[in-house]
């Protein structure tokens, strides 16, 4: 039975819940109450159709992007295949890698036009839309793993930066991939592009053909999956410092041509606890390499 | 392009809780991980995964379950709510109140409990593996993924100890060490399946509540006893079928013309000479090297433990039995005309006494205590003096509890408990990369005697502030009846 979407505040009676079959948006906004009442509103009343718009068209957004391909009809959808379109030529992609951050970005576009916002965010399961409009920061924890909160990093993102959108992606999470980083987490101007750009860098992470690593056809896992009969990995046994340094570079290399074409701002990875950062220089992200019981604590900070 | 949502899965079904109706296969779970086909049927998994997000995203209350769907059944729907630290988080370190102090009213009486997830740098956990197969040496080390992570320990009746865990091989080895043992501790307690190998022994594969894999091998049974009490408990059903039996066990090897039970039983002398130590009439020591055969001795054919009968007492045709104290193994002979043992079939008149012998055996489990110390930091997370709040605990003012299973407070100073993870619900356990691990602990107490205790009373909460939204998901247990290992899991055994 079709369950109805769940919209509720949280406990701590700031932050909004939106919760639709594999949907799971906290939503946060800030400003004046009546401003952040109607921004709320506003994203609800959004959120209660969004899932039906994208199913209506699973079969298109599950295969594979094309240049000149069928365009979808949703504004969601759209969002999601103008995202994977940049990397459709060179990879194989989907507009489904990019839907977390769309959805993500439709909320907060929802709340920001019809309410005059100091700051807001919506993070769906990680992947994170943005609003700095009226200045300030935001402090964003990096996470490797998701069934065991501990953080190895920060991003502390201004409203001078262009960057509104966060994604991470590893073999960890929720969705499959193709490669073997625990976490890849992508800065980008915006959130789907950010999700895209995580899922496909985080596939370039890898050791082809390492015994150590056990790779499943996505089907078998998940029949209808969009990545069909390709190796999704499922487990990565211990790897040598070296190799790990070499997988990291593997995707390093996709995150600078990446960087380069303006796509995205920034990446951080992290595999079997090495971290790296593209590029380097990068000064509002910092990495913890042992990071103390203190730093449990919220994925967002505010 | 026939599009993947028209195409026929075998062994799927197809979730209709939203409109992605996924297909899932058997064992899998849909795109949103809450629900999953379980031998065929729809069912609503694993809410941790949920519990854990919400953990991540700073989410003060562990959203759970609404009372009236999902939970299967397992934590009781009573009256009375019981709020436990899964997921409730910590404010390590606790100069803090702990996240949650709820007041609740218990059987008239005003309850506080102060719910908290408390760091244990100092815990480890107790695995008790039921078997005699020999494991390795006592006091030789664990290891997982060839990190030392613990050590074998004195071993107990029908079980192998193992000691795993503590502060030194969490932090004061190496950084690979400390990780390895954390990630073993953290999934054993979380009953999940770890593979783990001990010097100059085997390797076994173990998860609490499950039987443990020894050399590859699934443990079927637990002995009935020693080879001694298993003479003791079988000598009258021998009697009169049988003229010799032997119980092979590594440890005490009985045999029931000389033990007591045979004597009694005017059981006649067959001249029977075995290898190993006499320790008193009829119960030998060490017939043979420690190992994974018969009766958790290095033997797989009996007959080696056997030395020749003695001329003039054994008799052409004298019938022996040789059994193993789980009754798997069993040879049945009868000595020729020069007292030489010949291999026959079994009797039927024995084949009940080997059965029984099996049937008697409980069945092998490897059982995981979590054990961990209530440090300082955690106990001033509920009171502004910490050690009011131990000396509370020792007077039994203050009931203490593990994600609602109780536990079993140590004697002595601090608050040192052991729980039994399988009473916990699944994934309670977490861990932070100091590394240590994050076990949920609550107390409770009386709202009076933890005001007396210097308890943070200004965080004091009314239950119903926690329950009060419609929607509001929660982790429910229950006070009045604390939860049984059986009573644990849903899904997978």
């Amino acid at each position: 039975m079709r369950e109805k979407p769940i919209v509720r505040m949280l406990p701590d009676e700031r932050r909004l819940h939106l919760h639709d079959g594999p949907i799971d948006l906290i939503v946060e906004a800030f400003g004046s109450k009546a401003e952040i009442r109607t921004a709320y509103e506003a994203a609800a009343r959004r959120f209660l159709t969004i899932l039906d718009e994208l199913c209506a068209e699973l079969p298109l957004l599950r295969s594979a992007a094309r240049l000149k391909g069928t365009r979808p009809n949703g504004i969601v959808a759209r969002r999601m295949a103008d995202a994977v379109g940049p990397f459709a030529t060179e990879h194989f992609i989907t507009p489904m890698a990019a839907v977390a951050g769309a959805v993500a970005e439709e909320i907060l576009g929802a709340m920001t036009t019809a309410a005059n916002l100091l700051r807001a965010y919506v993070n769906n399961g990680g992947d994170i839309a943005l609003d700095l409009a009226g200045g300030g920061s935001f402090e964003i924890g990096l996470i490797e793993r998701p069934d065991r909160p501990s953080l190895f990093g920060s991003i502390k993102l201004h409203a001078s930066q262009s960057i509104r959108g966060i994604a991470t992606s590893g073999w960890r999470g929720r969705s499959f991939s193709l490669g073997i980083a625990d976490a890849v987490t992508v800065l980008a101007e915006r959130a789907a592009m950010a999700d895209a750009a995580a899922t496909i860098i985080a596939n370039a992470v890898d050791l082809p053909n390492h015994p150590a690593i056990l790779r499943v056809p996505a089907c078998e896992i998940a029949p209808d999956n969009d990545l069909g009969e390709q190796l999704v990995t499922r487990a990565v046994g211990e790897l040598t410092p070296r190799e790990i340094t070499q997988a990291l570079h593997s995707g390093v290399v996709v995150a600078r041509q990446f960087i380069s074409r303006g796509l995205i701002c920034a990446a951080a990875f992290r595999l079997q606890g090495q971290s790296r950062v593209e590029p380097q220089a990068l000064r509002m992200m910092t990495l913890i390499d042992h990071p103390d019981a203190e730093s449990l604590g919220s994925v967002l900070h505010v | 392009m026939p599009s993947a949502s028209e195409l026929p899965v075998v062994d799927a079904i197809r979730c209709d809780a939203c409109p992605v109706l996924c297909y899932i296969k058997r064992g899998n779970a849909g795109a949103c991980d809450r629900y999953a086909n379980h031998e065929g049927q729809l069912v609503r998994v694993d809410p941790h995964i949920v519990l854990d997000r919400a953990k991540t995203q700073g989410t003060p209350l562990v959203p759970f379950l609404d009372r009236e769907r999902e939970w299967d059944g397992n934590l009781v729907k009573d009256s009375e709510i019981f709020i436990t630290a899964i997921g409730a988080g910590t404010t390590y370190p606790d100069y803090k109140p702990a996240p949650f102090i709820v007041s609740s009213e218990v059987a008239g009486v005003d309850m506080v409990t102060v719910v908290t997830e408390g760091i244990f740098s100092y815990c480890g956990v107790k695995l008790k593996i039921d078997t005699d197969r020999h494991l390795g040496p006592e006091r030789n080390l664990v290891r997982a993924q060839g990190e030392p992570v613990g050590h074998v320990t004195t071993g107990e009746y029908g079980s192998q100890m193992l000691s795993l865990g503590g502060v030194r091989h969490l932090t004061g080895g190496t950084k690979s060490e400390g990780r390895q043992t954390c990630e073993t501790l953290l999934n054993l307690s979380n009953g999940k399946e770890v593979e783990l190998t001990i010097d100059e022994g085997a390797t076994i594969v173990v998860a609490a509540g499950k039987p443990p894999v020894v050399n590859n091998r699934r443990e079927e049974r637990m002995r009935v006893g020693c080879g001694s009490a298993t003479i003791g408990m079988f000598a009258k059903q021998w009697f009169g079928k049988v003229d010799e039996v032997i119980v092979v066990d590594d440890h005490i090897t009985g045999v029931l013309s000389e033990h007591q039970a045979g004597k009694l039983l005017g059981v006649r002398e067959t001249g029977i000479r075995i290898n190993g130590r006499r320790s008193t009439a009829g119960r030998y020591f060490q017939v043979a090297q420690p190992g994974s055969g018969w009766g958790g001795t290095n033997i797989s054919d009996p007959l080696t433990i056997l030395k020749p009968f003695k001329p003039g007492i054994a008799w052409p045709h004298l019938r022996l039995l040789m059994v193993s104290t789980t009754g798997e193994q069993y040879a049945y002979f009868e000595l020729d005309d020069n007292l030489n043992p010949v291999d026959k079939e079994l009797p039927a008149q024995l084949t009940e006494s080997v059965q029984r012998i099996k049937e008697n055996c409980e069945p092998a489990l490897t059982t995981v205590l979590f054990m961990g110390g209530a440090g300082g930091s955690l106990r001033s997370g509920v009171t502004e003096n910490p050690v009011k709040l131990t000396r509370s605990v020792r007077n039994n003012f203050t009931r203490v509890t593990c994600g609602g299973a109780p536990v079993y407070i140590w004697p002595g100073g601090g608050i040192t408990f052991m729980v039994d993870v399988s009473c916990m619900p699944e994934n309670a356990f977490g861990y932070v990369p100091t590394p240590a691990l994050v076990a949920p602990i609550e107390f409770t107490l009386k709202t009076e005697d933890y005001a007396a205790l210097g308890g943070h009373m200004d965080y004091v909460r009314p239950l119903s502030s926690l329950l009060r939204e419609k929607n509001r998901q929660r982790q429910v247990s229950s006070l009045a009846r604390p939860l049984q290992p059986a009573n644990r899991r849903s899904s997978k055994e």
